[in-house]
């Protein structure tokens, strides 16, 4: 082969050469031809020798290439070792790299040769451009030689203070390398590891939790300091660090926090074992508090949440198993979204989601009930995706979806895949040992398969009907009588086995047949498999204990065949049997309860998930995955039962938030505060500004604003916990100072849902058109003011849940919101306030004060608006109060509630409500939480327990409960500590509408998909009042929670909506006719909603 | 965490092997040979199998397996995610994944390998940072490196490993500055024998194809948010901006990106764009069968049904199909089964029809369940949610963009049982 050829030649062309060269090598395949290998190898490699060796950068460069492609082939080409390194130190890069390639490759076998390159590397290091010195050092710790390595921990330490993080990161990598190479350096690197812990560039984060995993995962003391940096930088790290970083911050959560998921504390108790504790610690009581989540704890959660929506499954994943082992039972549903969409992704993200789906699935059927129909089975998934979608599936089935499951696996039963059909049948039988109610109709269904052309489902069947019955034989013998005849045709070895097992179980339920069908065993006996031959020896020995005379030959003659039969196991049975059975002086007394042992009732099996046993692993992990510990797996600890001291985990405070917090907002954060709650009534002007700056800057930071409020929160609390214990001195009791502070804390909660709802409606504004400007002030201050209080909150609103992010920032608002309040009515001066000196009644004040605040403001904002409510989307109709429970059946107890129409906070399929409690008798009441409910399956958010209720006071609290778009009332009972009241919400049909935004001709569109039967209409009469468009749309509104359509036609009103929880939508329109008649028009698919609301739009419209 | 890589062809051919870590022997490849044996379809192969001192971690795609070998504990889905991103990469860089393609650019592959991960621990996976370091192979370049020496490698760190906006690189220059997005949806739905839904949900990706100059940071904004149920989004999409306002606020990487998959998954929402009259039988007694089915347009919002196919895996014990279509041609797959009808446009005048019969092998039974019917479709210019966005806003750049966005539908995994 001349190198005059391969000058010219391309990628493609090199690689015909070798090919050629190859011809006659023997690769694995190989057989013999030792000439080949020898002549052919030793030719090409002299030829490539030859060309490393010239002078010309494109022929070494040419050779380097071939030499690669013979690598990525496994074949050997170490012989060329030292004409390759010469060129180590090349000048072309790409050159270089492939001899880098090269050099990791073969410096193991070759390591004399290897150390030639050793001081190219080391003059690397040294390289201005730190992408040199990243490779020099990538290279130099890929090669696994023992004698450099005093040289590779000289390199790692001095690029581990190096000024590039690119650098830093590599090194992180050769610190696991070389711990691979020479475990006894690893207190060496231990202490690299801990300098790069504390680097704080997201690019070393991930790589130097990976080195720490690897090297020293126990030294879980180095993370402590970190841990918060990492949690608020996490973010930003590179998606596979995140991966990392969380799995490892798993395991030291569940080392440093005590556990959320205590028995005794139910979820929507939480909140209030966390006042309860605030204030029992300002008294300094430490012993027996209810849990409260470490803020650190609150830390990792928050910050881990986003990450959900990750386009990276592994993150997604690592993310799930998080909040699987470490949240709070309740929260933990919040990612079941997310790994429900990573079944879309690729075959082996599927499998590997929903084994971990089916773990979970054993535990916590509620989080997937809801996306049930996601696991149904395509006869185009592969096989075993399928069984992995069964399993899920029957671990979801309860009574009130077992039918439509079932009527699933009649599909499945029928699939062409025989080994599916087969695992579909056993999940048929768990199905009907779970759930009572269906175990008839399984049973039958069973039977039906029986007769089955198919071998494999018959035998499955009769393997599933004989565990079925052994757990209620009574009323089955019919069933046994079938499967009788069935023998002759049934020939799946266990399947016989299971029959005959069945026969002998319960044969004196069949008497006639049992006998008959060992006399046909007798007959076939030598020709049988092993595992019928035992069951037929079992069959005979029960039969002939309940009925020797007409069997007794029988069994003796099957006893004879078993004696000389050539599998011992039925030598060894037979012996057994006949020395219990047949009575002869040597067996004694055994022979006396041969009945007892051989018709002893037997437990029923429990049909269990292959699942069951998993949880002992980590979900996500590899050893979860194969249900086997893996090499490396690290255990996942128990909560402990004290946490350790978490100051460990305090930094210098100051410091990160100068790192991470930009002074602007660090510094503008606490005095907006201020403003927020002071510029309600006077400082208008300056609050906006400052306002809006700091809600733009919090916004608009993104990812930086993640770490900002992280390390406020860090800053608040130390700067919290002074103040704390000064005031605890003055707040006069305990139970009164966790009244007053749940109190606010709801509030604040409306607050915030107000201010997110407000500041959609006016950005809309903003952007729509600019009558904004005209405004008056009060509107744009307000709403500013208060989408700056939704910064402060964010961390509430982040979570869905209620739990406080942390004590001491709650306390903040707690002290803070009071003063407000009481200001307004009393106006008292601030100062007097923060002593916490307001008597109870303060309480009930500021709730009563609140909601009318909340309707003061929404009338107002819907008389500003009203011209633009035209064309923006969110509907603001008067709020009108519905009586929950009357004071006089509630003995002094009363409720009411109306509905916010705001998107529910818990779930969107569900409609938010209101309610107020008021105790207007003479003693306090205590402990007001929701009790049973009816239909059972209604889907109830309760509220928080309300702890106490002094007379006289009322609160606010707020639910969310899911409807089914049906104006069916949802029952359920208000229990107070002593009493219990059964009440009743009944929704108006436009309550369960939230407004949906479109425009006239989406509206247009959608509104011709629901013509037909999904269109109702009626021409109405109107009230001279209403004619005007502003008048029918505030009636509208107050009718029903749905969007204006803006129109360009004057005698059209369009309004869209959605129903809460399905999410259909329904259209109205209004079309003026002369002499105020109007004809409305409802376009949607549920007509009974339709009917009903076209009712009540004609009741509005028609009054004034 | 990865240790090597094997590509095995479907065949059952090793290729390429890559090391991160010491070389291992490629007679590990062993079990997973036996497994793929057991498994019968490729398809069937586990994902996760354990040898007795290695786990392999596999993946088939475009025909290849992806192989990887691992000693210890490390997520799964970990190394899953990172093989279909090196996948990915060769896609971006080759056009196609295979193994032709492979072997042609085997120097460019071991390059890229060398450079995604560092000790099995993933080093560079974004593809802007990649094609800064290797630059994808042309006809052109390759003449002209031979010519010149010059190499296809860059020798300075890619700009983007350091920035925080890691998937763009500084200094991006066009004289035609566009912004495209592809709204494409996909139907997953199961209908049972009467044609109501089982199973209906859509799946949603913006596709995007951004070609602007500069730093510009771009923010889209959709006329309805709501619908989203479930979004994922490239990393380049700013959370906090989506949780607050349900605007996608971000800088975008240049060139194709994935910007963001959703899920509509409320069941009334999704309209089922065809509907199929179908009649499949087998006789009981003799060897034949017959097929008849019709398909027609259901919920088309007025557009036109493309690219209509029909696909349907037929019982082995199939021998033959005797069928006429009026419209389009039909297939059969004799070792496969596998009967496919290609119709093109559905036109709502004169639907599409096959009907005929099936030869069945003598003396089989009857199939106990009629095969299912899969189909495939696509409607130009809609979003079968109605998902529609509003506008496109650009800041931090002067120049005015172009922009555009199409909408497609497309049918998933669109199954009706018989």
């Amino acid at each position: 082969m001349s190198t005059g050829a391969l000058y010219n030649d391309q990628p493609g062309g090199a690689e015909a050469a070798v090919e050629a060269g190859q011809e006659t090598t023997p690769t694995s395949s190989g057989t013999g031809a030792a000439f080949g290998l020898f002549s052919s190898d030793f030719k090409k490699n002299e030829d490539l020798k030859e060309m490393l060796e010239s002078n010309k950068e494109s022929l070494k460069l040419e050779a380097m290439k071939r030499i690669v492609q013979l690598i990525s082939k496994g074949k050997k080409s170490s012989d060329l070792f030292p004409a390759v390194v010469k060129n180590v130190a090349s000048k072309n890069i790409e050159l270089k790299k492939l001899v880098y390639v090269y050099l990791v490759r073969y410096a193991e076998e070759q390591q004399d040769l290897a150390l030639l390159s050793i001081s190219t590397f080391q003059r690397a290091l040294k390289d201005p451009n730190q992408f040199i010195r990243a490779s020099a050092l990538r290279v130099l710790s890929s090669i696994r030689v023992p004698i450099i390595v005093p040289i590779m921990m000289l390199a790692i330490k001095e690029a581990a203070s190096d000024l590039s993080p690119y650098v830093r990161k590599t090194s992180a990598h050769a610190i696991q390398k070389l711990y691979s190479l020479d475990a006894d350096q690893k207190e060496h690197l231990i202490e690299v590891i801990e300098k790069l812990l504390k680097d704080k560039s997201t690019l070393v984060a991930g790589s130097v939790v990976m080195a720490f995993e690897e090297v020293c995962p126990d030294r879980i003391d180095l993370i402590h300091k970190n841990y918060r940096k990492l949690c608020n930088l996490l973010v930003d790290v590179e998606e596979w660090g995140q991966v990392v970083i969380i799995n490892m911050l798993t395991r030291y959560a569940r080392t440093q926090f005590t556990s959320p998921w205590k028995e005794d504390a139910v979820f929507d108790d939480n909140e209030k074992a966390f006042y309860d504790s605030d204030s029992e610690e300002k008294q300094g009581q430490k012993e027996a508090k209810p849990y409260i989540m470490d803020p650190d704890h609150r830390l990792l959660l928050r910050n881990t949440k986003p990450l959900l929506q990750s386009r990276n499954t592994a993150v997604v994943m690592a993310v799930a198993q998080l909040y699987w082992h470490l949240a709070p039972k309740h929260e933990v549903s919040i990612v079941t979204k997310s790994l429900v969409r990573l079944l879309r992704s690729h075959r082996e993200v599927q499998y590997v989601v929903l084994e971990n789906i089916a773990t979970m699935s054993i535990q916590r059927k509620g989080m997937f009930e809801p996306y049930m129909k996601s696991f149904y089975v395509r006869s185009t998934d592969a096989t075993h995706i399928k069984t992995l979608k069964l399993e899920i599936l029957t671990n979801l089935a309860n009574e009130a979806n077992i039918s439509t499951i079932l009527r699933e696996f009649q599909t499945y039963v029928k699939s062409q895949d025989k080994a599916f059909a087969a695992a579909t049948i056993q999940a048929i039988g768990r199905c009907a040992t779970n759930i009572s109610e269906v175990t008839d109709t399984c049973l039958n269904g069973l039977v039906l398969l029986l007769s089955n052309r198919d071998e494999t489902v018959v035998a499955e069947s009769v393997v599933v009907i004989k565990k079925l019955l052994q757990t209620q034989p009574t009323q089955h013998s019919d069933i046994i009588k079938h499967m009788a005849k069935l023998f002759d045709n049934i020939t799946v070895p266990m399947a016989r086995a299971s029959i005959l097992w069945l026969m002998g179980e319960y044969c004196e339920r069949v008497p006639k047949i049992a006998p008959d069908v060992l006399r046909k065993m007798a007959k076939s006996f030598t020709s049988e498999e092993d595992i019928v031959k035992l069951q037929t020896v079992n069959l005979a020995a029960k039969l002939y204990l309940t009925n020797s005379k007409q069997t007794k030959l029988l069994t003796q003659y099957i006893l004879n065949l078993g004696k000389y039969d050539q599998n011992y196991d039925i030598r060894d049975r037979t012996r057994f049997i006949r020395q219990l059975i047949v009575p002869n002086e040597k067996s004694g007394t055994l022979n006396k309860y041969a009945r007892r042992i051989l018709l002893a009732s037997k437990p029923a099996p429990v049909l269990e998930s292959a699942f069951k046993d998993r949880d002992r692993f980590q979900l996500g992990t590899l050893s979860h995955s194969l249900n086997v510990k893996a090499a490396g797996y690290q255990e996942l600890s128990d909560w402990p039962a004290v946490a350790p001291d978490p100051s460990v985990r305090n930094v210098e405070v100051i410091e990160p938030v100068r790192e991470w917090a930009p002074s602007v907002g660090k510094a503008k954060q606490p005095k907006s505060d201020d403003k927020f709650y002071s510029d309600d009534e006077e400082k208008e002007e300056e609050g906006s500004g400052s306002g809006s700056e700091d809600s733009s800057s919090s916004s608009s930071g993104s990812s930086s604003s993640s770490e900002e409020s992280g390390s406020e929160s860090e800053e608040e609390s130390s700067e919290e916990s002074g103040k704390t214990s000064s005031d605890s001195g003055k707040s006069s009791s305990g139970s009164e100072a966790s009244s007053s502070e749940s109190e606010p804390e709801q509030k604040k909660k409306k607050r915030t849902k107000k201010a997110t709802q407000r500041k959609s409606k006016q950005s809309a504004a903003d952007s729509d058109s600019d009558e904004n400007g005209s405004g008056p002030v009060g509107k744009t201050s307000s709403s500013s003011a208060e989408s700056s209080s939704e910064s402060d909150s964010e961390e509430d609103s982040d979570v869905d849940s209620p739990p406080p992010p942390s004590p001491p920032q709650k306390k903040t608002v707690a002290k803070t919101k009071p003063k407000v309040e009481v200001k307004t009515k009393k106006e008292v001066s601030l100062l007097d306030l923060d002593d916490f000196s307001p008597a109870p009644p303060s309480a009930p004040k500021s709730s009563v004060f609140s909601s009318s605040l909340l309707s003061d403001l929404e009338g107002l904002s819907l008389s500003n608006v009203s011209s633009a409510m035209q064309v923006t989307t969110p509907s603001f109709g008067p709020v009108k109060t519905y009586e929950l429970l009357h004071h006089m059946t509630g003995k002094g107890f009363s409720a009411k509630y109306h509905f916010p129409r705001q998107p529910c906070l818990y779930q969107p399929s569900m409609v938010a409500v209101q309610v107020i409690l008021t105790n207007s008798s003479d003693h306090s009441l205590e402990e007001i939480h929701i009790g049973d409910r009816s239909p059972a399956s209604l889907n109830i958010h309760c509220f928080n327990t309300v702890e106490r209720l002094e007379p006289g006071a009322s609160v606010t609290v707020s639910m969310g409960i899911d409807f089914s778009d049906s104006t069916q009332a949802a029952n359920f009972q208000l229990c107070t500590k002593e009493d219990q009241f059964s009440v009743s919400i009944q929704p108006a049909v436009g309550e369960l509408l939230m407004p949906s935004t479109m425009t006239e001709p989406d509206f247009c569109n959608e509104q011709k998909k629901l013509m037909g039967m999904n269109e109702t209409s009626a021409s109405i009469t109107m009230a001279t009042a209403n004619t005007s468009k502003q008048n029918i749309s505030k009636q509208v509104l107050s009718v029903a929670n749905v969007g204006v359509v803006s129109s360009g036609q004057n005698d059209l009103q369009r309004f869209a909506g959605r129903t809460v929880s399905s999410g259909a939508l329904v259209l109205v329109t209004l079309e003026l006719r002369e002499a105020s008649t109007a004809l409305l028009t409802i376009n949607t698919e549920k007509s009974v909603m339709a009917s009903m609301l076209l009712r009540d739009l004609k009741q509005a419209l028609s009054q004034s | 965490m990865i240790h090597s890589l094997f590509l095995v062809s479907n065949s059952g051919d090793i290729f390429l092997e890559k090391h991160w870590k010491s070389v291992i022997s490629r007679s590990v490849c062993d079990y997973f040979f036996e497994a793929k044996e057991k498994a019968g379809d490729p398809e069937n192969v586990a994902p996760v199998l354990q040898t007795p001192h290695h786990y392999l971690i596999s993946i088939y795609r475009d025909k290849l397996f992806f192989v990887s070998v691992t000693q210890t504990e490390v997520p799964p889905l970990f190394v899953i995610e990172f093989l279909h991103r090196v996948a990915d990469t060769f896609q971006d860089y080759f056009g196609e994944c295979s193994e032709s393609v492979i072997k042609d650019n085997t120097v460019t592959v071991y390059e890229l390998l060398e450079e995604m991960l560092d000790n099995g621990f993933p080093l560079a996976t974004e593809s802007n940072v990649l094609k800064e370091m290797i630059r994808p192979p042309t006809i052109l370049r390759s003449v002209v490196n031979t010519l010149t020496g010059g190499s296809n490698v860059g020798g300075t760190l890619p700009t983007g490993q350091l920035s925080n906006v890691p998937w763009r690189r500084v200094g991006v220059k066009y004289t035609n500055n566009e912004a495209y997005f592809d709204v494409i949806e996909e139907i997953d739905a199961i209908l049972d024998k009467s044609g109501t839904t089982v199973f209906a949900e859509i799946q949603g990706v913006i596709e995007a194809c951004v070609k602007l100059s500069g730093m510009p940071d771009l923010t889209l904004s959709f006329m309805n948010p709501r619908l989203l149920d479930d979004v994922s989004f490239h990393p380049c999409v700013r959370f906090k901006r989506w949780e607050s306002e349900r605007v996608l606020s971000f800088i975008p990487p240049d060139g194709n990106f994935r910007l963001l998959s959703y899920h509509v998954s409320s069941q009334n929402l999704v309209a089922i764009p065809v509907y199929v009259k179908q009649n499949i039988s087998f006789l009981e007694t003799g060897s034949c069968g017959r097929l008849d089915i019709t398909i027609g347009p259901k919920q088309t919002m007025g557009k036109m049904v493309e690219s209509l196919m029909v696909t349907i895996p037929m019982p082995k014990s199939v021998l033959n199909v005797n069928l006429i279509a009026t419209q389009g041609t039909y297939t059969f797959d004799l070792s496969t089964k596998v009967l496919l009808w290609d119709i093109g446009k559905l036109n709502p005048q004169k639907l599409p029809n096959l009907r005929g019969s099936l030869s069945v092998q003598p003396g089989a039974p009857k199939p106990e369940e009629n095969p299912s019917i899969n189909i495939d479709l696509k409607i130009q210019q809609l979003a079968i949610s109605g998902l529609k966005v509003s506008r496109l806003d650009m800041y931090g750049e002067k120049y005015k963009p172009f922009k555009g966005v199409k909408y497609v539908t497309k049918a998933g995994k669109f199954q009706v049982r018989t």
